[in-house]
């Protein structure tokens, strides 16, 4: 059946219509349809967010599991303590409200942030300066633990001694930050 | 009044620059998204947050100058008329949704439109940084230099183990989007771009039309970004990006060998067509101008017409946009008139060519 507006496209979409008690039907396409409004297809676009709404939601408790109303109860609502964000409302919207939020809902993130970065969790990029002066000498650190422990692995115990002088060195100069801090 | 100058041209002065492989690549862009850690991210902030925050970009930045990127001007939305936003939206100076935005948004924007930070879009910072032709590294480079500039004033939100904290958790870990705007006309008429576009999706990366998510490849402009922030640093994200562009730029120039050996008449004519109806049109709608503005720059591109220069596409794609037009008209157009007028401007534009 071709659709009656354009006379080009098939016709997809097949309303019947009731007005003033005379019944007609409608058999248009889905561009027609669209033009003389007889579907309302509410938000033009499938945002990302509908989307990814729709995986966080996977990520709440399944009322198939432990349908029992107590268990839920047994649950507090996960809420962040600095925006007041619950849980429900981050999973509906998509979007966290501060900072902290971040940490609030650290146990449920993973998965998320799995599927959103093919896999990935942890951050491997940038240490801002100033924010994160301590974090570049933790990442120092970490590089040079690896580089122990390759180098006991082959056995090549001069040059790691070296290398774990220079992490002393490195772990001194991080507490002592710390400290300073307060 | 300031806001006058980023008014009036419709091609950013960067923009008349022609960077490496201008051919095919029209601008590479790297943008930031950064939050400030004390304050709740701007979905949910109150206005006296946001206006904070607002303030604060005033009092230590306007008017501040950063190497290259001088007089930074604070735009507040609240003081745009309609068109003038669409205006900074069809020249990517802000986002439509920062546009969307009405009190306490801004953008701050160097004189030469290199840089623009968006101010309480959806992250309380978006640093974007535009430069013209293929040159994703430099462009990294210096938003990375930009982001620590202004970290000197601001407490980022990050986190050791997320990396910058923003409001949507497809932008966590490095807060950066990297894209390039190419012109494919040559895999765009070969059909071999719909070919490749899973392809390029399987590497994390994104193809896109002209403005962003959703929209058309009007004119056969695609944006190729990546998808992927976290997990991966800034550099290796750039270099993957890197990589798949300068394989689609070999692609698109075999592709335009392939059609000027095998059928270099039908092309010229195609060429000279387009040129035939920008040139005498009298209405045109703005899908038809784009593919006809793209066989333009083909024709330039492959020497078929010489007295035109390449910058042409990139002027008139955001001058026939219907902000600019409206601009110009100092009017609100119907789209008819619209139509009407883009001709008429695309006609003069052109004329101009011909008598210099």
């Amino acid at each position: 059946m071709e659709c009656q507006e354009c006379h080009q496209r098939p016709a997809t979409v097949h309303l019947t219509q009731v007005v003033n008690g005379q019944k007609s039907e409608i058999h248009v396409c889905e561009k027609c349809a669209k033009e003389n409004g007889y579907m309302n297809y509410g938000e033009e676009n499938f945002t990302l967010n509908d989307l990814l709404s729709g995986l966080f939601h996977s990520e709440g408790p399944s009322p198939l599991k432990g349908n029992t109303p107590h268990s839920y109860a047994q649950k507090p609502k996960l809420k962040c303590e600095n925006c007041n964000l619950t849980y429900e409302e981050f999973a509906r919207v998509g979007k966290f409200g501060c900072a902290e939020c971040y940490k609030t809902f650290d146990d449920r993130l993973d998965p998320i942030l799995r599927r959103v970065h093919s896999g990935n969790t942890r951050h491997d990029g940038k240490l801002p300066k100033r924010e994160g002066g301590n974090l570049h000498l933790k990442r120092e650190i970490e590089e040079h633990k690896t580089n122990l422990r390759q180098l006991i692995e082959q056995e090549e115990f001069e040059e790691a001694a070296k290398v774990r002088d220079k992490i002393r060195s490195l772990e001194d100069q991080l507490s002592k930050g710390e400290d300073g801090d307060g | 009044m300031s806001l006058q100058h980023f008014m009036n041209e419709a091609i950013s002065p960067w923009m008349k620059q022609e960077g490496p492989d201008s051919d095919i690549v029209l601008s590479s862009r790297i943008r930031l998204a950064r939050n400030f850690s004390q304050h709740p991210f701007p979905i949910i902030a109150s206005e006296e947050t946001l206006g904070h925050v607002l303030t604060f970009f005033k009092e230590e930045f306007q008017k501040q100058s950063f190497r290259d990127y001088k007089d930074f001007e604070l735009v507040q939305m609240k003081d745009l008329q309609p068109i003038e936003k669409r205006v900074l939206v069809e020249k990517h100076l802000i986002s439509p949704h920062l546009a969307e935005k009405a009190e306490k948004s801004a953008s701050l924007i160097s004189q030469n439109e290199q840089v623009s930070i968006m101010i309480n879009e959806e992250d309380h910072i978006r640093i974007q940084l535009y430069f013209p032709g293929f040159q994703l590294d430099q462009a990294l480079e210096q938003a990375s230099q930009l982001d620590d500039w202004l970290e000197e004033k601001i407490d980022y939100a990050f986190d050791e183990k997320r990396g910058y904290l923003t409001a949507c958790p497809t932008n966590v870990g490095t807060g950066m989007r990297a894209s390039v705007m190419m012109h494919l006309p040559a895999l765009s008429l070969t059909n071999q771009i719909n070919r490749m576009t899973p392809a390029i999706n399987q590497l994390g990366l994104v193809v896109r039309g002209i403005y962003g998510e959703g929209s058309e490849a009007l004119g056969n402009i695609f944006q190729i970004s990546n998808q992927i922030t976290l997990g991966k640093s800034e550099e290796d994200i750039v270099e993957d990006l890197h990589s798949v562009v300068k394989q689609l730029i070999d692609q698109e120039r075999k592709a335009r060998e392939a059609l000027m050996s095998r059928s270099s008449i039908q092309l010229e004519d195609r060429i000279f067509r387009s040129f035939g109806v920008l040139t005498n049109s009298r209405i045109i709608e703005s899908k038809e101008a784009a593919q006809c503005l793209s066989d333009l720059r083909l024709g330039i591109d492959l020497g078929f017409i010489d007295h035109i220069p390449r910058t042409i596409l990139n002027e008139l794609m955001v001058l026939t946009q219907p902000g600019f037009l409206q601009q110009y008209a100092k009017d609100t157009l119907s789209p008819d008139e619209r139509d009407i007028r883009r001709a008429s401007l695309i006609r003069e534009r052109l004329q101009l060519e011909n008598e210099e």
